[in-house]
């Protein structure tokens, strides 16, 4: 009850530090001398939020590990677990197989996106960006051009893995280039599932969790590893519809130097279709996250 | 006939079955601080977050500056700033890079951006801590680049949602200095907080709310008012004369005298402050001897005990000022 807490106000603390304390007039003067720019254009602010993922990279370097290890140990895991007994040697698997690797490398890589996402959202960052005069998506489209470079660390990664094993790509340099720029078209796309898991889902490990699922048989159910026509007809059918099998087929035609056909359009359309719904369903949770 | 600062009428936000936000109502001018003064937990953040557009209202209509915050939201958005509860700036990167960040958002050039964020950071008084995470930064540097973010463009109208819990007195001063140089240059701020006494010293009109509603509405004098001047606590050398003391109190000050659990203690919510000292020396005369007396600001628990007639639901701790 009695309670004499006599803290009284003015009593000065002693200085922990050596700090300076803020002037009144500086910051009056600060105030007065703003400037209001024109309102930036959406590309120019989502270029500004892909350059504050860059800046994090070079904070918090860690964040390169999945996109190093990771691939490397996928890629030398499958290769030589399989090699023998699908194809008869490593030599002969790694031809089939690299291209499929990269993407499912790629892929799960986009996974972290949404975990990112999520840990972000519960920072309060987030709140002075959507308080921002700002293209409402942008900080979300700078996000994942943030990690199209990650993205492309990876590709690299698995790439060099694979020369290394043997890997010989019959489209040389220019198929490899054009594989994977089609490959980061869809990993962009994609990102927005996660995106919006991110914004359904409380937690990071929620995320990971709903993403794991979904994932699984986009990847495994595909024609990655094995080619179908050895599968039961039900999966067959369904890694025919699979957009994963579409992408694998053109990336894999590009890398060899062949052409890609229906396959470049089918994994295309399927980009913008995950762009259209679920970047929708992404910025309709924005205005209002949980 | 100069618009509103902020006009709401019946603004109401529901969390599942709780009515976090339930009809509130707000007329405020422009110029100053308005404080919005209530416990944890009593819908203030939630009514700042509507206002600042980062989440819509279930009911009711609200204008800030003259613009409607669910039609007009990106008017309203580059007129006013937000600086949260949490640290609104991202820790992983450093003070210079988050200001810079926001500067390029707002259109600058990166030239520009940078000259900028240098000045804020100076006048914040972060220039040596520029490039250091903000993560790494003490609590009272957090809130001054928080703020500073949300100075980088002038904005017209400034919530800072409790822009002082959890600062030592060093940095809560530091914090008030920020706020009243702002109101000097005549930007609008509306400020959250669990504490009476900041409220007091910043704020020219305070609402009061509690449990998603607004229940009192006046400057700081008025709101005092309603409780009484303040409380006296007092604790006598020996239990025995506790009663004794009572009655002398009870004789001077003409208010009900309170026994609370501590067998030494005394207490009395007071309306005039003057016949304190009369009553101190009446106990003094008469041999009643202290061990100690305080004569306290009225809390922020007083308040509500006062206006709803219940303890506020988490107590902000006791302001106790003139301690004898």
């Amino acid at each position: 009850m009695s309670t004499e807490t006599s803290q009284a106000e003015s009593t000065p603390e002693p200085a922990a530090e050596n700090t300076p304390a803020p002037q009144a007039h500086a910051i009056t003067h600060a105030l007065a001398n703003t400037e209001r720019p024109a309102r930036p254009s959406a590309l120019s602010t989502s270029v500004t939020f892909g350059w504050r993922a860059l800046l994090k990279i070079k904070h918090v370097p860690e964040q390169l590990l999945d996109v190093t290890v990771f691939p490397v140990v996928m890629t030398l895991l499958f290769t030589y677990l399989f090699g023998g007994a699908i194809a008869g040697s490593v030599d002969n698997y790694i031809a089939y197989l690299a291209p499929g690797i990269l993407v499912q490398s790629v892929l799960f890589i986009t996974m972290y996106t949404g975990t990112t996402l999520r840990t972000d959202l519960d920072k309060g960052v987030f709140d002075r960006f959507r308080s921002l005069p700002i293209w409402r998506p942008s900080a979300l489209v700078g996000m994942l051009l943030g990690d199209a470079v990650r993205f492309t660390v990876a590709a690299i990664v698995t790439s060099v893995v694979c020369l290394l094993i043997g890997w010989r790509p019959g489209g040389g340099f220019v198929g490899v280039v054009l594989g994977v720029a089609l490959l980061l078209v869809f990993a962009f796309s994609l990102g927005w599932v996660w995106t919006f898991l991110s914004m359904l889902l409380r937690s990071p490990n929620a995320v990971m969790g709903v993403a794991m699922m979904v994932m699984m048989p986009l990847v495994f159910a595909s024609n990655i590893f094995v080619d179908p026509s050895t599968m039961p007809g039900w999966l067959q059918a369904w890694v025919d519809v699979n957009p994963v099998s579409h992408l694998v087929t053109a990336v894999r035609a590009l890398m060899d130097g062949m052409s890609p056909g229906a396959d470049l359009t089918l994994a295309l359309v399927w980009s913008a279709v995950l762009v259209a719904v679920f970047g929708t369903l992404t910025m309709w949770k924005y205005r209002d996250p949980s | 006939m100069a618009e509103l600062a902020i006009e709401t009428h019946g603004l109401v936000k529901t969390y599942g079955s709780t009515r976090a936000v339930d009809g509130v109502d707000l007329a405020i001018e422009r110029g100053g601080v308005h404080g919005f003064l209530g416990p944890n937990g009593a819908g203030k953040t939630t009514v700042i977050r509507m206002l600042a557009t980062l989440v819509r209202a279930d009911a009711g209509t609200g204008s800030v500056l003259g613009y409607d915050i669910a039609s007009q939201a990106d008017e309203v958005r580059s007129r006013v700033s937000l600086t949260g509860q949490f640290a609104s700036v991202d820790e992983d990167l450093s003070g210079l890079e988050n200001l810079r960040l926001i500067a390029k958002l707002y259109g600058y050039s990166p030239k520009a951006a940078t000259r900028r964020a240098n000045e804020l950071l100076e006048a914040f008084a972060l220039t040596d801590a520029r490039d250091r995470q903000v993560k790494k930064y003490s609590g009272g540097m957090r809130r001054r680049i928080d703020i500073a973010a949300s100075i980088v463009v002038t904005p017209e109208l400034l919530f800072l949602d409790e822009p002082t819990t959890g600062l030592d007195p060093r940095s809560r001063n530091e914090v008030w200095d920020i706020v009243r140089a702002m109101v000097d240059f005549g930007t609008t701020v509306m400020l959250t907080t669990q504490y009476l006494d900041e409220a007091d010293a910043l704020a020219d009109r305070i609402s009061v709310i509690d449990s998603g509603k607004i229940i009192a509405e006046g400057t700081a004098t008025q709101l005092k008012a309603s409780v009484g001047a303040g409380a006296l606590h007092v604790r006598v050398m020996e239990r025995e004369e506790r009663d004794k003391a009572r009655e002398i109190l009870i004789r001077e000050l003409g208010v009900e005298v309170e026994l609370p659990t501590d067998p030494q203690a005394l207490s009395a919510v007071i309306d005039d402050r003057t016949r304190v000292t009369r009553a101190l020396s009446a106990l003094d005369s008469e041999g009643v001897g202290l061990a100690q007396f305080s004569l306290g600001q009225p809390t922020l628990d007083e308040v509500f005990l006062s206006l709803t007639g219940q303890p506020a639901a988490e107590t902000a701790g006791s302001e106790t000022e003139e301690a004898a």
